[in-house]
């Protein structure tokens, strides 16, 4: 009887010989080619078992900036998606913004050219925390009606299409606050919009019918964000510093409580 | 679930498409991590692994325009993953000839003689792993292998892709690549041996 080699046995164990039958008849009966068999194993079981050290929960916020930074615009249809009506009233009503904060820039401001400027930027922000007061607004009413939707038992499928289109355009909103959070260097509601994003974009991109379950799954991945309660502190933020609009936007009061969670 | 993922990757492909950018980020995130375990496997570097997950995402944009809807999104930027990792670890390679080859007498005394480095009641992989050894010392079997073969093994064993499939990244044909897949596990069978229990078969019974 003649022993098996080795590549014969690790072929067999891949899955990859045609003599499966005969091999197997041969492990039945012989001790060594067992025993070879079961180091062979031993590789295998080590090679699952190995672990992959995780690469941490930024990581696909790292990839994503990195990745972002190197796409260039498809811009054949570039004109294309932006004729698109809903996208026209979203350029209108940042038209509107600018020229808005423009003209109360230029109204409020008389002392001189420096006090000038500091006026117009407190009137700009005064308007950006209303504006995005009142999208943090809408936008918590998506996932409130996402978090609150109960499937009925026996239903089928679950038609999200409606709460979908109201994401997408919520999207493009929370884009530019995002940014301009960014760029004035509020990082508590940079980030609070990032997560936003993230999950409006995850509900827009979904398929319009899902499955009871597969709708739980979504709801399931907002709940445990705990991005309704994010927005909520953030809005009520907003809300202080438009009541009082000398307060600090960087210390606010969703800062303390997010960091309270961590 | 699987099928909704498939089904909510294809419109995200059909709005990156049509010039939505978010919509490509939520292909990123999606399929970033299963492409960065590959990557790490591949790579046995966290930060190269990263890279790679970087240049697969880009690349996968600039090609999405081929994508045609035949294969599932995540089997296409894995295959271009793999693609860009094992070039990498060719490129890698040649500069490290190049920078005239650190010696490793470790590797070459477990390649001439495996059986004498056998320890009887060595850990079992489990308990290795428990210690966080496993990790390390399965990193350094891989660093072993040639770039084909460690592609082939990756995609094969841990990421359980077909003969044909791995094929195709390797530029060589099925009967080759059976041959690869058999060689890596071979050399990582004689570097992690010594770390295993139990002892391997006498040497001259084969044949």
């Amino acid at each position: 009887m003649r022993h098996r080699t080795e590549e014969e046995l690790i072929a067999y164990r891949d899955g990859e010989t045609k003599e499966r039958e005969a091999i197997a008849a041969h492990l039945r009966e012989c001790p060594q080619c067992r025993a070879e068999m079961e180091q062979i194993e031993k590789v295998y079981a080590a090679m699952s078992a190995a672990p992959v050290p995780e690469p941490g929960e930024e990581f696909e916020r790292r990839v994503w900036q990195k990745v972002a930074l190197r796409l260039e615009d498809r811009k054949a249809k570039w004109w294309a998606g932006f004729l698109q009506p809903r996208r026209l009233a979203l350029v209108g009503a940042v038209a509107a913004l600018v020229l808005l904060a423009f003209y109360l820039g230029r109204k409020t401001g008389t002392v001189g050219p420096v006090v000038e400027q500091a006026e117009a930027g407190k009137v700009r922000e005064r308007v950006l925390v209303v504006m995005v007061g009142e999208h943090l607004g809408r936008s918590e009413m998506v996932l409130m009606e996402l978090e609150n939707a109960r499937t009925q038992e026996g239903q089928k499928t679950v038609n999200i299409a409606a709460t979908q289109r109201r994401a997408e355009d919520l999207v493009k909103e929370n884009r530019l606050y995002r940014e301009t959070a960014l760029q004035t260097g509020d990082q508590v509601m940079a980030r609070t919009l990032d997560e936003l994003e993230r999950a409006l974009l995850d509900i827009a991109n979904s398929p319009e019918e899902v499955t009871p379950a597969q709708f739980e799954v979504i709801r399931k991945r907002i709940e445990a964000q705990g991005l309704l309660f994010k927005v909520r502190v953030v809005k009520q933020g907003l809300e202080e510093r438009k009541a009082s609009p000398d307060a600090k936007p960087a210390e606010n009061q969703a800062g303390v409580t997010e960091r309270k969670k961590a | 679930m699987v099928e909704a993922v498939e089904v909510s990757d294809a419109i995200a492909v059909e709005r990156t498409l049509a010039g939505d950018r978010d919509a490509y980020r939520v292909l990123v995130e999606r399929h970033g991590r299963m492409v960065y375990r590959m990557a790490y496997r591949m790579t046995g570097n966290a930060h190269e692994a990263e890279e790679v997950v970087q240049e697969a995402f880009v690349r996968g944009y600039q090609k999405l325009g081929q994508f045609t809807g035949q294969a599932n999104f995540a089997t296409w930027v894995y295959r271009i993953a793999a693609n860009y990792a094992i070039d990498r670890m060719r490129q890698r390679k040649v500069e490290e000839s190049r920078m005239a080859v650190v010696d490793r007498p470790h590797e070459d005394a477990l390649e001439r003689d495996p059986v004498s480095n056998v320890r009887d009641q060595a850990p079992s992989p489990e308990r290795l792993a428990e210690s966080g050894q496993l990790a390390e010392r399965m990193r350094a079997a891989l660093e072993t292998l040639s770039p084909a073969e460690r592609t082939a093994i990756v995609m094969r064993h841990w990421d359980g892709c077909g003969i044909d499939e791995i094929a195709g990244v390797l530029k060589s044909n099925s009967n080759a690549t059976k041959n690869t897949v058999f060689r890596a596990v071979q050399k990582l069978r004689r570097a992690l041996e010594p770390f295993l229990e139990g002892k391997a078969r006498a040497i001259g019974t084969e044949g």
